[in-house]
């Protein structure tokens, strides 16, 4: 229980507060203000994870984002489960739960590690490419080998608790990172008056200040971090966002930022007073200008075994130490390039620690730092590097030894120094991850050694985020760049008082990434570059000598930089070492690219409100409520509700849908159903030349409709395929209605606006969308007439109100319009009327029609009356391929109009003359049981070898009550010349099913029911 | 998710508000009976594929419902102009920095001009 790490005084943990935890079923007890990661190096967990693939004990290197080894699945309960996020990422609450990624059946005693490193067999670089050229069926044996054995974290099968938002956010100025640099640019936009957002992804602002040595203004840095965040939460035009990783660029200055409300208190949104906060919020923000301030991530050195536990970068020591007060390990020894890292060691010394040796690359290396070091009398061996770690759990040594590094070659004899920590230093990686997202290629800094963003119109990047490390350099490029995004803004800033630093003069840096060892790479100790992948510098030589050059290439062959990672600390490393093996630079072995996001993001904070009930708009009609109340069961027909049948209870056992179909088709072939036909597409087309579009867009003729008459019409596009159908009525000269298919609707109404607005603007018509505007109730079957004539003045007398023919008049006491067309091929009167007077109209019908047995009846229902006549749906017996021909509709094409009409050229093309198109027919089951499946593949010969030639689909099939047998649409080539020739239909479960071509109307084939 | 200055609205809006239509200034053959079936061909099926400055069809689907087109480069995705039908482009693959004969600026067209050119 005693946290053996942690020292007494330091840090900006609150030592009163004690928070308890579990980690791998372990009680543990940290402080309020530490992440899950310092908390567990204070309690001196060497191993947090196994690793990927070859399933070696793994420790905690970074303190950040950038950590590789330290994923954790949090949660207690089931419905809390989150995968893999990152220990040092998370702040510890009371009460935290949490166990290792991988690692099965413990991360103390690895199986995999028993069965003898079963993954490193199993996956050897170029795994992936490898294992898929082999067959399929290994696949899933592998792949359940790995998911068991390395487990890559694992969803909730619970439903989620918590809830999600989305806020849409404008600023004049976006600044992405509050450490020093951001601050002060942020502080340089808030003065101006400008609108500014500041995001940070840590717990607290302040960034490198937070666990800094520098002194600001002679006094601790978090003073000063402390005085600028009051500043700015005192500034109206300035928002600030902690706990808020930007991680995605997207197009124009468009970034997701994803704020993790309450992560930070428990795994579930604590109740609130009246209400519980969501548990995440992504702020998608549209910037006017964006400024980077998102600093660097510390490369590690590449040497032997430096995955053992207790190697860490030198940066996260310092962190760990100064922000948590925990110091990870008793003796350490640093292996470093540079002066900056020499901080871990006087850090590490200041709290009583041990500092066996600084190994520093360089000769004399003659920095401030380093003279701090050496007057402090830490042991300084220059020249040389730690080429290996020793130890199993954890650091036991380090073997060194001098090294030329441009020779990559040990050139003196190792010592092995005992020690218990490792920290290393190969320089700064500026974190580009997200101008990289705009597709600016990133260029080779050769004084800073790393890649520095190029930057696209409006993205600044300043301080480390460039290479600009020095602090008080980053201090006043923070500002200059916040000027010159202001200056871009056209809304100048004065200057800020910038703060004092005594920068301390620091010698050069040296480029060294992958230390060499007295053995080749591929036969000594294991080097990783990537540890989170497990991607190792003999894999990344492996590559090279293979044949990939291009470090996408190499990438992609060892899966460097994948998943999660997105290539934080081995990216450049890789890159260095593919440089080598191949005799090229760095930049001439590629750039770096990372893709969006940068750290992972939950499910819920992507999707936000946009789930369950509200994942999508739903479209209910105004009689929806009646739908309800009487059972009906519903289909979703694009956004819509609609009915799709009514089951009635019969014998206290609810109708399955075939009874209830077979029921309602009957009842309108017999007497009269109704149908809530409301959501057909609707479209009011007004204007002196109205008649001449429509003859333009659809393909038959228009010019010569009546008032008081209604026509069908094909609608095709410019490639003679047809689109959409549907009635227009003439409701006047210069007045038409159009109705669409309930899924075309919006399609339609864009087309015509498209055609109108782009090829024939010359033409006076408006179009408005008039679907929601009035309700339609078809009343269909003999006894329609007699049922309607009860509840409107309307003559409709069969001579005087014929078949295609509109009535204006009452209907149950409202206006409407009666159009005496038919989907059914029976008597049938669609009735519209104001969407407020539906109910009404609809509930009065079901008054009068007790005598007639009216039966409500749904899509399905619908669906079958219309195939027993042959009538198609479009969308459903047509897919972008079929010509009004194919549909055996030349009645409905004009070729005489004079305007070349959309389509017609394309029914003279070679293609749509063919005689072996797929042309549309009835199919009628030999087996009058057999239902004919939709979507089933038609073959001329069934003892043809396989594959057999296919020769079209069914496209629609029902069972026909009426008929008392199975019906179906299809289409087959030349289908309309094989008018009763066999087909067989070979179903997945090997029988075959025989049909007759016949006609594809197969009820009432001279149409005379529909004009009684 | 493009940020769109709609020529007739006279505001940027979310790209969510459009929908793409395609490459602008296809022409409508006036007489697609003379045409040969290449021809037709050509006009119903093939379209551009630039690498650089490329002129589309949108619509401002659920705004104004105005179609316009827009001047966009398909490397940068920087929108360079957005104009409405019957104007023609100042931004093309002659002129990539604007055609030299163009009348003086309004302020709606500098407004339509996106930000994001590579620097
Ligand atoms: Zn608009």
């Amino acid at each position: 229980m005693n946290q053996i790490n942690r020292l007494r005084e330091g840090g900006r943990i609150d030592r009163a507060r004690t928070l308890s935890f579990t980690f791998n079923g372990k009680r543990y007890q940290g402080h309020a203000g530490d992440t899950l990661a310092s908390a567990l190096l204070a309690n001196g967990v060497n191993i947090v994870n196994r690793s990927f693939k070859y399933s070696r004990p793994r420790g905690i290197v970074a303190a950040g984002a950038e950590e590789p080894n330290a994923l954790i699945q949090l949660g207690g309960t089931e419905s809390a489960q989150v995968p893999n996020v990152r220990a040092t990422q998370q702040a510890l609450f009371d009460g935290l739960t949490a166990q290792s990624t991988n690692g099965w059946p413990n991360v103390q005693r690895d199986l995999m590690s028993l069965v003898g490193k079963l993954g490193g067999r199993f996956m050897p670089p170029g795994f992936y490419y490898k294992t898929f050229m082999a067959p399929a069926s290994m696949w899933m044996t592998y792949e359940k080998v790995i998911r068991k054995g390395a487990g890559l974290g694992r969803s909730p099968m619970e439903r989620d608790p918590d809830s999600y938002d989305h806020l849409n956010q404008h600023c004049d100025l976006l600044v992405i990172g509050a450490g020093p640099v951001g601050l002060a640019a942020a502080l340089t936009a808030a003065r101006s008056g400008t609108r500014v957002i500041l995001c940070d992804e840590q717990e607290e602002m302040g960034g490198s200040l937070l666990d800094s040595r520098e002194l600001l203004d002679n006094q601790p840095a978090v003073q000063w971090v402390e005085r600028v965040l009051d500043e700015l939460a005192q500034c109206d035009n300035v928002t600030l966002l902690p706990r808020t990783t930007a991680n995605g660029y997207h197009d124009h200055h468009f970034v997701t930022l994803h704020e993790r409300r309450t992560e930070h208190l428990g795994e579930t949104a604590p109740q609130g007073a009246g209400y519980r906060p969501t548990r995440s919020r992504m702020h998608r923000v549209r910037a006017g200008q964006v400024l980077l301030a998102t600093g660097a991530h510390e490369r590690p050195l590449v040497y032997g075994s430096n995955d053992v536990p207790g190697n860490l970068v030198a940066g996260a020591v310092s962190t760990y130490v100064r922000r948590y007060g925990v110091v990870p390990g008793n003796k350490l020894i640093l292996s470093t390039t540079n002066d900056y890292a020499y901080r871990a060691a006087l850090d590490w010394l200041d709290v009583g620690r041990e500092v066996v040796a600084i190994v520093d690359a360089r000769q004399a290396p003659d920095g401030e730092l380093v003279a701090q070091a050496r007057a402090r009398g830490i042991r300084i061996i220059e020249g040389a590097a730690v080429l290996e770690a020793k130890g199993g759990n954890r650091v036991s040594g380090a073997r060194i030894a001098a090294i030329d590094a441009e020779a990559f070659k040990v050139t003196g004899q190792a010592e092995t120094l005992a020690c218990d920590t490792i920290a290393s230093s190969g320089g700064y990686s500026p974190v580009i991850h997200l101008a990289s997202h705009t597709g600016a290629r990133p260029s080779w800094n050769e004084e800073s050694l790393g890649f520095v963003p190029s930057l696209v119109r409006g993205v600044h990047a300043a301080g480390s985020a460039r290479g600009v490390h020095d602090l008080a350099e980053g201090l006043a490029d923070g500002a200059a760049m916040a000027e010159q995004a202001l200056e871009a803004l056209d809304r100048p800033a004065g200057p800020i008082a910038l703060p004092q630093v005594d920068s301390l003069r620091e010698g050069a840096a040296c480029a060294f990434y992958q230390v060499p060892h007295e053995k080749p790479t591929l036969r000594g100790p294991k080097q990783f570059v990537d540890q989170q992948n497990d991607v190792t510098a003999a894999a990344i030589e492996l590559a090279t000598r293979e044949g990939f050059e291009s470090i996408e290439h190499v990438k992609r062959y060892t899966a460097m930089g994948f998943g999660t990672d997105q290539g934080k600390l081995g990216n450049i490393n890789g890159m260095a070492i593919a440089a080598r093996c191949l005799g090229k630079t760095i930049p001439e072995v590629g750039t770096t690219v990372f893709r969006p996001n940068y750290t992972p993001v939950t499910f819920g904070a992507i999707v936000g409100r946009h789930c369950r009930d509200l994942f999508d708009p739903e479209r209910y009609t105004a009689l929806h409520q009646w739908h309800v109340e009487h059972g009906a069961e519903f289909e979703d027909v694009g956004q819509w509700k609609r009915p799709w049948y009514f089951p009635k209870t019969v014998n206290g056992k609810s109708e399955t849908l075939d009874e209830a179909v077979a029921r309602e088709c009957l009842a309108v072939r017999q007497g009269v159903g109704v149908l809530d036909a409301s959501t057909l597409g609707k479209i009011d087309i007004q204007g002196p030349d109205a008649r001449e579009f429509l003859g333009r867009v659809y393909t038959n003729k228009w010019a010569k409709l009546a008032p008081g008459r209604v026509r069908y019409g094909l609608m095709c596009k410019d490639d003679g395929m047809l689109m959409d159908d549907g009635t227009t009525s003439c409701l006047g000269e210069n007045h038409f209605l159009m109705t669409t298919t309930t899924g075309g609707a919006a399609g339609v109404m864009e087309w015509l606006e498209l055609w109108h607005q782009t090829e024939w603007p010359e033409l006076q018509v408006y179009f408005t969308s008039v679907t929601d505007h009035w309700a339609t109730i078809t009343v269909t079957g003999p006894e329609a007439r007699k049922l309607l004539s009860e509840i409107t003045d309307i003559d409709l007398d069969k001579e005087q109100f014929k078949f295609m023919d509109w009535r204006e008049g009452q209907v149950a006491d409202v206006p409407a319009r009666v159009f005496r067309i038919s989907f059914t091929g029976e008597l049938a009167y669609e009735i519209n009327v104001q969407a407020n007077y539906a109910l009404h109209v609809w509930t009065t019908l079901f008054e009068h029609g007790d005598k007639y047995d009216l039966t409500p009846y749904g899509t399905e229902t619908m669906h079958v009356l219309r195939a027993e006549k042959g009538l198609i749906i479009a969308g459903q017996d047509t897919d972008g391929s079929v010509t009004p021909e194919d549909l055996g509709m030349q009645w409905a094409v004009g070729y005489d109009k004079p305007f070349p009409w959309i389509g017609k050229r394309a029914l003279s093309r070679s293609d749509t003359r063919r005689k072996d198109r797929k042309q549309l027919v009835g199919l009628k089951p030999k087996d009058s049981a057999v239902v004919l499946e939709e979507g089933a593949q038609i073959v001329f010969d069934p003892d043809h070898a396989i594959p057999m030639p296919m020769v079209g689909h069914v496209t629609s099939s029902y069972y026909s009550a009426i008929l008392g047998h199975g019906i179906a649409l299809a289409v087959v080539k030349g289908g309309h010349h094989r008018i009763g020739e066999t087909v067989y239909l070979p179903m997945v479960d090997g029988q075959v099913h025989q049909a007759e071509i016949v006609s594809n109307v197969f009820y009432d084939p001279k149409g005379e029911r529909q004009h009684v | 998710m493009f940020h769109i200055y709609c020529p007739y609205c006279e505001e940027h809006r979310e790209e969510e508000e459009f929908h793409p239509k395609g490459q602008a200034h296809i022409a409508r053959p006036e007489e697609p009976e003379a045409c040969s079936d290449e021809e037709w061909g050509d006009y119903l099926f093939f379209r551009d594929n630039p690498r650089g400055i490329h002129h589309e069809l949108w619509v401002h689907a659920v705004g104004c419902r105005k179609f316009f087109n827009i001047t966009r480069h398909t490397v940068s995705y920087a929108i360079l102009e957005t104009y409405k039908m019957g104007e023609l482009p100042r931004f093309t693959a002659e002129f990539p920095e604007g055609s030299l004969s163009e009348k003086v600026t309004t302020e709606a067209e500098a407004m339509s001009r996106q930000e994001g050119v590579k620097a």
